[in-house]
């Protein structure tokens, strides 16, 4: 049978699994959509590059699966870039296809022309530029193996027009890209980690983003109960704890709360599960965990070591490693560490503040009117973390935020992602009004889509965590951090065909209840105080016991 | 480690006109140190050998580990043993006027 480029890669994409593809088309991707449009994958027209690569990336963050996102040459491609590098930083199995000029053109400075592959090195697993149609049949298995293998991460295809346009007679297909074999890890290194674990007296699991893409959640929970061990999750581990589990410590970090992080001030083993060390959750990593021996499993290798050396480690799949660690640890109450650990909430409890009006209130109010099986995208800032502190996570892969590469305009796009791949299941969207305006294009895909999210507007008329940072490092000179025009975000909403609404008071329970009842998409702006800020808050390149809490300055 | 102030890392690298920009591209975006870089095609063309001259520290475990995980390279070594006076030579052609 004969073929064109296009038509392989379309066949390819579905052999792969892909029934949903999100993007924009343009010149250098025209032969692409005309594939497409032949085919029976889905595709969803975003309005900007940028919100299809989120898309993608809400389907993969949500499900597990590997998604995919076209964009056509030049501007179509550099618009993706963000999409992908916020991708790579947190892991997310991703395949970008990008129309290219012609072979013959690609070096001349041709009509939206620009070194894709070139700009994509650093912020992609790996990327591809297909020279020949037969290529595809290795490239793309390829990209989706990569994509998924190991630590997951975004792959980049680069395919010039002729590449698309290109024929090829072909019998039978490659197999679909799977993910490797995983890693199994060292058997006596498990064993030394199973006496280091009986001889601690105050050991603490340190749990992230990795844990979750290992499926390995029931193993840690199993681990914390079998051994007595409180937990505590980086922004991207939140969930794999049960939030009612009193081992469940919640967040570290710079907007951890003061008990979390002095538990790790105090631990004496730190079980470090999928997590990097990252300075946002670690603070100066000369402070963090300063008593602690470290034991570090992670599948990238490259993590262990990378900042703060462990006294035991294997690169492996965490999954399979607990459940081998579980067998050969025993139980232990440790009744003491325990008590300990209550005296340190007691002492410093971190609950929401009185103010009906805070905006942790109103992250609360949400998720006691959101239904409980929703998935909740969040943007970047003060109202992220808001979320990260109160908003109840009652599973993984329901909390979805931009952990590494913090980029606002993240939760509108990839709510439409999570939507997508699942569904029948509700989704909501924390943003703020910063947030939001950064991709609020994409309210015209949801309309025509008609997805069922809820986008709720947390407006301070700010740039908020900038205003706060301003206000305690750089002695209240707000620059460039305040808005002057204040948009009315529900008649927007409604100009795009969404139901909007305005919220005046916070905490007007009825206002926001019947916003929740319209069916189907709504935005719903929440107009709130300018000068809240975020407690606590870690000074960054400070250590995480010199954090900042509400009106009492260091403690 | 041999307490030189550099070692040489060689790598065994599928040749294709991306593979250089990918090693490059590492070391300049995670600031390793790169003194110098010898390259030739071997396997018919099929492969490249590349000999990297870095800086014996602390950061050469992460800089192994990182190269490792480049798709285009098949194998990594660091050659303590290797004579360094292959650049040096280099260099030297290089200074001539």
């Amino acid at each position: 049978m004969q073929w064109n480029g296009a038509s392989l890669l379309i066949e390819l994409l579905k052999r792969q699994g892909i029934r949903i593809v999100s993007g924009i088309p343009g010149g250098a991707n025209l032969p692409l959509y005309d594939a497409l449009g032949q085919s029976d994958l889905r595709h969803i027209l975003v309005r900007h590059e940028q919100a299809g690569g989120f898309l993608a990336q809400g389907m993969a963050r949500s499900t597990g699966a590997a998604a995919a996102c076209f964009a056509t040459s030049g501007p179509g491609a550099v618009n993706l870039m963000t999409a992908i590098a916020d991708a790579k930083l947190d892991s997310v199995p991703i395949v970008a296809v990008t129309g290219q000029v012609s072979s013959a053109l690609i070096g001349t400075d041709a009509f939206q022309e620009v070194d894709t592959y070139g700009m994509s090195i650093p912020i992609t697993k790996h990327n591809f530029l297909v020279r020949t149609v037969a290529e595809l049949l290795d490239v793309v298995p390829e990209a989706f193996r990569i994509a998924l293998s190991g630590r997951q991460g975004p792959v980049l295809v680069d395919m010039p027009k002729d590449v698309q346009q290109g024929r090829i007679d072909l019998d039978a297909f490659p197999d679909p890209g799977v993910a490797d074999p995983v890693a199994e890890a060292d058997g006596a290194v498990l064993a030394s980690m199973a006496r280091m674990i009986a001889a601690a007296e105050r050991p603490l699991l340190y749990v992230g983003g990795g844990v979750v893409a290992s499926g390995a959640e029931e193993e840690v929970r199993a681990l914390s109960a079998l051994c007595g061990i409180p937990v505590v999750s980086t922004l991207m581990g939140l969930g794999i704890m049960a939030m009612e589990d009193p081992l469940n410590l919640g967040m570290i970090g710079m907007h951890g709360s003061r008990a979390t992080n002095l538990a790790v001030d105090r631990a004496d083993l730190l079980i470090a599960l999928g997590v990097r060390f990252d300075d946002r959750a670690t603070g100066s990593i000369a402070g963090f965990a300063p008593r602690a021996r470290v034991i570090h499993l992670d599948i990238d290798e490259a993590e262990i070591g990378k900042i703060r050396r462990p006294d035991i480690s294997t690169g492996c799949d965490v999954k399979r490693a607990l459940r081998r660690l579980n067998k050969l640890v025993a139980r232990a109450p440790r009744e003491a560490w325990k008590a300990e650990i209550a005296t340190l909430r007691r002492e410093h409890p971190f609950e929401t503040p009185e103010d009906e009006s805070h905006p942790a209130n109103l992250v609360k109010r949400i998720a006691s009117l959101a239904p409980k099986e929703c998935i909740v995208t969040v943007d970047v800032g003060q109202h992220q973390m808001w979320a990260a502190q109160w908003w109840p996570v009652r599973r993984t892969r329901s909390f979805l935020t931009s952990g590494g590469l913090g980029t606002m305009g993240f939760s509108v796009p990839a709510a439409m992602g999570a939507a997508l791949a699942n569904p029948g299941t509700p989704v909501v969207v924390l943003t703020g009004d910063g947030s939001l305006l950064i991709n609020i294009q994409e309210l015209a895909t949801i309309a025509e889509n008609q997805l069922d999210i809820k986008i709720c507007v947390f407006n301070n008329g700010s740039l908020g965590l900038v205003r706060q940072q301003q206000e305690l490092f750089y002695g209240g000179r707000y620059v460039a951090s305040r808005f002057v025009a204040r948009p009315d975000y529900a008649a927007i909403a409604r100009g795009f065909g969404i139901p909007g609404c305005t919220i005046r008071i916070p905490h007007d329970e009825t206002a926001l209840a019947r916003a929740f009842a319209i069916k189907g998409p709504a935005l719903i702006d929440i107009e709130l105080s300018e000068s809240e800020n975020v407690y606590p808050m870690v000074p960054p390149g400070k250590s995480n016991v010199e954090a900042i809490v509400a009106g009492k300055g260091k403690s | 480690m041999n307490g030189l102030p550099n070692t040489i890392v060689k790598l065994m690298v599928r040749n294709h006109s991306g593979a250089m920009s990918h090693i490059t591209g590492l070391f300049s975006r995670r600031g390793f140190n790169l003194e110098g870089i010898l390259c030739a095609p071997v396997e018919g063309g099929a492969d490249s050998v590349m000999y990297l001259l870095v800086r014996n520290d602390e950061r050469l475990e992460q800089i192994v580990k990182q190269v490792q995980k480049l798709y285009d390279v098949k194998s990594v070594s660091v050659q303590d043993d290797l004579d360094h006076t292959v650049f040096n030579r280099i260099e030297q052609l290089l200074n001539e006027p």
